[in-house]
């Protein structure tokens, strides 16, 4: 029977969302058992997470120094190498998995399916092209191993309730030291995380400076939402990138999603269009979120969002 | 030191591509194609660093049918120094072209490749991590910001939690992320100039590359549309109406 290998990805400390959204892809392959790679260092508390996700069987863990940032060009040979034996290798299609499995594919001689979001068949995906506006069937051999990055935004995340078997694992993957880390500079917020959000409210460039944006992260906060934003916000520096929503940036799928001042370019909507609720403010009837938007609201955000904010107040 | 920039024919960024009815692709005739906008960030990156004088000559190269020469020559007016096409009329899947980059790379003694993170037609985002493995060499992708010192690469990337800086030994691959630079508009000067540079023509063949496609694509649609929406009229009538679909409390 087939068995599917999940790279997890993480934060050094804690398994991230795209792993929990694997394992519910990796469910409807058909296949026998479900196994998560950790490679990390440490790596005892983000094993122990992923073997507590309903549906796994198995975690392997690679801990080793090398591993304590997730380096493409560290990981690949050792993902190439616990690949082995395997019928389907997946991960998430955020920055780290994008990152990552080309890199393994390339060294497995293999193709790899980007941004699978559904599963036809144990060897028919569907995934899409031009930022959402098609979407194609594609069928894999039967007989190579399928590398796939899984559009997270698809797949809901799997619940908790396994015990899997954590077996520690090594690998005599030869690892390059080309490729070093030097920082990451993440900003520090206690707002909760854009990809597992259930409530996000998004702001455009119609909120005109890094401080009005203020407006977007008090109504946030008095409704428990992350925060996101338009291309444009972001490349007029209002915010920092990895606030970015759309085909470029964050592909997500909360309950409730609220664009304010975002006109809608297709580029914004790819990155949204598996929300629940999208309610849109703008104060120009004619911006095409308003196309997507099950609940519109047209008028001048300035006076609406506070008038919002207070009106949730309590 | 040698740079090499990949560029693809896509449909324009402006374009809303639509779906051929009978399921068969998306409808191309008579749509405009340009460079790949990743594509023209990796160059402009490539011209800026050759501009520094950290690089001899900038190589734009493109793989696909004689039309690409459209796109190599509006590279040559952007400012690359030469263009190569590796002429090849069948739809080229990621791999193969990494295979057929990483044949020109060791035919023109590249010291550093740019590539787009990902074209804005397949979305894949495959082809420079698959070049990097395939060379042995680092990667660095969603590239913001580029420094070179001797033959080590300081690169901040755009990451899911923010902004990572990694330093890299050099021959090594790039790909650019939005951010990295705004890429220099076209003079009609240049355009004339361009006509004079150097397009060669090659082949996977001449490369010693044979395609080999994995994938079959069976079947193109349109995504589901979401139904239209509602109007309020104010705020009160919008907390109702989130109240009553149950996504507010």
């Amino acid at each position: 029977m087939s068995r599917v290998l999940i790279i997890a990805d993480h934060d050094g400390a804690h398994l991230g969302g795209g792993a929990t959204r694997c394992v519910t892809a990796a469910g409807k392959f058909g296949a026998a058992e479900i196994h998560i790679a950790v490679l990390a260092s440490p790596a005892a508390a983000i094993a122990a997470e992923a073997a507590a996700l309903a549906g796994v069987a198995k975690v392997l863990v690679v801990e080793r120094a090398e591993n304590a940032h997730p380096l493409a060009a560290v990981l690949a040979p050792q993902v190439a190498k616990l690949a082995a034996g395997y019928e389907y290798l997946i991960g998430p299609s955020n920055t780290f998995g994008k990152d990552l499995l080309p890199r393994v594919a390339a060294l497995l001689g293999v193709g790899q399916v980007s941004d699978l979001m559904s599963v036809e068949g144990p060897h028919t995906f569907k995934r899409p092209i031009y930022a959402g506006n098609a979407i194609i069937t594609v069928e894999s051999p039967a007989d190579t191993i399928l590398v796939a990055t899984i559009r997270t935004a698809s797949f809901p995340a799997a619940a908790n309730g396994g015990s899997a078997l954590i077996e520690a694992v090594s690998t005599d993957a030869a690892l390059p030291t080309h490729t070093r880390f030097v920082s990451l500079s993440a900003a520090k917020n206690d707002r909760p995380d854009l990809q597992s959000a259930a409530r996000v409210v998004s702001g455009g460039r119609a909120l005109g400076s890094a401080d009005n944006f203020k407006l977007i992260y008090t109504l946030a906060a008095r409704i428990g939402a992350a925060v996101g934003a338009s291309r444009a916000a972001v490349d007029a520096g209002y915010v920092p990138s990895d606030m970015q929503v759309g085909q470029t940036g964050k592909i997500i799928a909360p309950a409730l999603y609220m664009a304010i001042g975002i006109s809608g370019a297709i580029q914004h909507l790819t990155g949204i269009k598996d929300a629940r609720t999208i309610v849109a403010i703008n104060k120009d009837a004619e911006a095409p979120i308003f196309e997507v938007a099950d609940v519109g609201l047209i008028g001048d955000l300035f006076k609406i969002v506070p008038e919002l904010t207070a009106a949730l107040g309590g | 030191m040698k740079i090499l920039v990949g560029v693809k024919r896509v449909v324009d960024y402006n374009v809303r591509v639509r779906v051929k009815p009978d399921g068969s692709g998306v409808a191309l005739d008579g749509v405009k194609m340009s460079i790949n906008p990743f594509d023209e960030i990796a160059l402009e990156e490539a011209l800026r660093i050759r501009e520094h004088g950290q690089a001899t000559e900038v190589v734009a190269v493109a793989i696909g049918p004689d039309e690409v020469q459209t796109q190599l020559r509006s590279a040559l007016a952007m400012g690359a120094d030469r263009a190569i096409l590796v002429k090849c009329e069948a739809a080229v899947e990621p791999r193969d072209v990494a295979r057929a980059l990483l044949a020109v790379i060791k035919q023109e003694g590249i010291g550093l490749a740019i590539l787009g993170k990902q074209a804005i037609d397949d979305d894949a985002g495959q082809t420079g991590q698959m070049l990097a493995a395939l060379w042995q060499r680092p990667q660095v992708s969603f590239a913001s910001k580029v420094e070179l010192k001797d033959s080590v690469a300081t690169v901040t990337r755009e990451v899911d939690s923010g902004l990572e800086t990694l330093e890299v030994d050099l021959p090594a691959v790039i790909t650019s992320d939005l951010r990295l630079n705004e890429p220099r508009y076209i003079k009609l000067p240049d355009i004339m100039k361009a006509k004079k540079k150097p397009l060669a023509v090659t082949d996977m063949a001449a490369l010693g590359v044979s395609l080999a496609p994995q994938f079959k694509v069976l079947k193109t649609e349109a995504p589901p549309q979401r139904a239209r929406g509602i109007m309020v009229k104010d705020v009160a009538e919008l907390i109702a109406e989130l109240k009553k679909r149950g996504v507010l409390s």
